[in-house]
């Protein structure tokens, strides 16, 4: 009975897969760790101007994209669900709202990004290096890198879950072959962790 | 192996996990509104971090797993501190 089971499927070992896509996210940790010590020290050496610098930014957006993006964790998280539930229909909704949402995050961050670059603060700008100071800079320089760095994962998210949501179409994902969603999901997870931590460190400094 | 039950999480316990993240994030922006100075990034700190817990609890699935994934998760967070304790210990007694 095992052995028919075995031969008639190629390999697929759900609890591997998730080991390595943890071990993946364990090197995604110590990649924004790493920024976020850099951040911690420089905030620590230029206490005045990281709250001086942080006054450019708008709570209110940051404020927004982080419900944003508690939600979409939300959607795909239950799309974990909804596929154990054989309820594909609902998995696909879920899906989508979750690629919808991380668009309503990135067309937020364009809007922030380029008021910013309106204003003429952006990375190695002439106005960035005549009207501010070191510390300052060095805070526009984080926050660029950071979101930016963020903003790149997001990107990646969404085309992982649509390539999840074309194979969910395809039956290629079913209540018994779900792993690759179930990865998907702890990927956007990490990016809304990621995103936890810049709220309060970038937009919260009063 | 194939044969191991897997725990379908209801869908109601996500609602209350994104009621209680979006109820913490409320309250780190009201925290910044109030004046505790140096405190006031701590509060803030602390809410993220209770909000990661859940999030990797929860919608991450570490309550619903073999406990050896909490441990490895728990390890890389232990060495991530240790990095933050020895880079402060560095720039605090310079």
């Amino acid at each position: 009975m095992e052995q028919t089971l075995h031969a008639q499927h190629d390999h697929y070992d759900p609890e591997a897969s998730k080991i390595g896509m943890w071990l993946f996210i364990f090197t995604e940790l110590l990649l924004f760790g790493g920024l976020f010590i850099i951040y911690s020290v420089y905030r620590y050496l230029n206490h005045e101007a990281f709250h001086l610098a942080a006054a450019e930014l708008d709570t209110f957006i940051g404020a927004v994209n982080t419900v944003v993006l508690l939600v979409s964790s939300m959607t795909i998280a239950m799309a974990t669900s909804a596929v154990q539930l054989k309820n594909y229909r609902l998995t696909l909704l879920l899906l989508g709202i979750t690629v919808f949402l991380a668009l309503v995050f990135l067309g937020n961050k364009y809007f922030e990004w380029g008021k910013k670059f309106e204003h003429g603060i952006y990375p190695g700008s002439d106005y960035l290096k005549e009207n501010f100071s070191q510390g300052e800079i060095l805070f526009f320089g984080l926050y660029f890198v950071m979101t930016g760095l963020h903003a790149l994962h997001i990107i990646i998210g969404m085309i992982f879950i649509i390539w999840v949501m074309v194979k969910l179409a395809r039956k290629k994902i079913h209540s018994e072959r779900y792993v690759l969603l179930e990865n998907s999901g702890l990927y956007w997870h990490l990016v809304d962790l990621i995103w936890i931590f810049l709220f309060p460190l970038f937009y919260l400094i009063t | 192996m194939s044969n191991e039950k897997h725990h379908i999480v209801p869908f109601r316990i996500y609602v209350w996990v994104l009621l209680a993240l979006l109820l913490l994030t409320s309250s780190s922006i009201a925290i910044t509104h109030i004046e505790l100075r140096e405190y006031t990034v701590a509060g803030a700190l602390l809410f993220a971090v209770i909000k990661t817990f859940l999030v990797m609890y929860y919608f991450m699935h570490l309550k619903f797993d073999k406990p050896y994934i909490r441990l490895m998760v728990g390890a890389v967070f232990a060495l991530f501190l240790i990095v933050i304790i020895i880079t402060f210990l560095d720039y605090l007694y310079r």
